[in-house]
């Protein structure tokens, strides 16, 4: 009797042991961005104690000191400074139909990049400060930019100027499509690609502040609020859809279109997890 | 699980350069070995994860066999097949590895 008595409480015990297994890993595997973003900083905050949560948005210039009084000095006579007056003069010009850019965005589209990318939940997928400038000279009859080249890096870098210092602010509705669109940009950033087998996490998590060859990688907290920069290695300005593809083809992979589903949810995902650091765009990197 | 996944993905490059070696053959032996590439590299576009080095094989291999030279066009073929299937093992273990990189 007393055997069988603790042959039932070793079973009790036994399953009670791997409901709450069970639970823990159900409990892993959701998706939780609040959770998310709190370890995400709190890995890049730990791995550069010196560094303020607010100058991780100056990447490879917060590094070390040499790299900031580059930034410095840099920032006296910016690279960037013909793109910003060119996009602010594309910006206030009206298109054929009397209507602007203005007329397109909340608050007249000034100090809203911090709010871009945002879910819309009609469509239900993400929109970006790039697709949302192309809808907006579609819906006024005019010819979409290019997403790589200069008039979207003048135009992104003039909206993003008018919010230099505002925190990143990306929301997640609560709409499950929302969600997924963030995990879709997670499992984007972390997984391997192209012949050099490398995810964006590769040089932006594990050696972000490390050389590969002259250059320090940016660690990817804040990445994306500097954007569109100015790089002296393509002589010229780039967009966020011109660093993703970059960084693709950089590992030997075929590039995706610019604005397709993955890099719309890796902005959203790589935004959110740096939500709370101040827009610092347009920028400058070596 | 990752550095097994690297050593099976290393294992099919090195594969792909010993077939590139002894490949060779007439038109219709490109033909078959380029569409076999064409193949593989089509799953890899589903997957969306094409390699630039498949489709700089790919091109050699026409290049190659547009010029007559059939010997080397299919070894061009091999070694595009070959990084292909490398690029859909990669899409097919990354499903799950990627996890293990996750910041938590």
């Amino acid at each position: 009797m007393r055997s069988a008595i603790h042959l039932a409480s070793a079973a009790f015990a036994l399953a009670a042991l791997s409901f709450g297994a069970a639970q823990l890993a159900a409990a892993a595997d959701t998706p939780d961005p609040v959770a998310d973003a709190m370890a995400f900083q709190k890995y890049f905050t730990t791995k550069f104690p010196k560094l303020k949560l607010e100058d991780f948005v100056n990447g490879p210039y917060s590094m070390n000191e040499d790299m900031h009084r580059q930034w410095e000095e840099k920032e006296q006579f910016p690279p960037y400074d013909f793109a910003l007056d060119a996009g602010k003069e594309m910006f206030s010009k009206p298109f054929k139909n009397g209507k602007s850019y203005a007329d397109c965005f909340p608050n007249k589209g000034i100090g809203i990049r911090q709010n871009y990318p945002y879910f819309d939940e009609k469509e239900g997928k993400v929109v970006t400060l790039e697709l949302a400038l192309n809808r907006c000279r579609e819906a006024n009859g005019e010819a979409p930019f290019s997403y790589v080249k200069d008039e979207m890096a003048a135009l992104t870098a003039y909206m993003a100027f008018t919010s230099r210092g505002k925190p990143f602010d990306i929301k997640i509705p609560n709409d499950p499509r929302a969600l997924e669109a963030y995990e879709n940009g997670k499992r984007y950033f972390y997984t391997r690609r192209g012949q050099l087998n490398f995810s964006c996490a590769s040089c932006h998590v594990q050696s972000g502040g490390e050389r590969i060859r002259a250059e320090v990688l940016a660690p990817a907290l804040g990445i994306l609020n500097a954007m569109p920069i100015y790089r002296s290695e393509w002589g010229g300005m780039g967009t966020i859809s011109r660093r993703f593809m970059t960084c693709n083809s950089q590992t030997r992979g075929v590039p995706l279109n610019p604005q397709d589903d993955e890099y719309r949810d890796l902005e959203y995902y790589l935004s959110y997890v740096s939500n709370g650091l101040p827009i610092s765009g347009p920028g400058a990197r070596p | 699980m990752i550095r097994m996944s690297t050593l099976s993905l290393a294992s099919l490059l090195l594969i792909a350069g010993a077939t590139s070696v002894l490949a060779a053959g007439s038109e219709a032996d490109f033909k078959a070995a380029y569409a076999a590439a064409e193949a593989a590299n089509k799953e890899a576009a589903g997957l969306r994860n094409q390699w630039t080095t498949t489709a700089a094989a790919l091109a050699a291999a026409k290049k190659a066999a547009d010029s007559g030279d059939f010997d080397q066009a299919v070894a061009f073929s091999k070694e595009a097949e070959a990084l292909a299937q490398a690029s859909v093992f990669q899409s097919k273990t990354e499903k799950e590895a990627w996890k293990a990189l996750e910041i938590r």
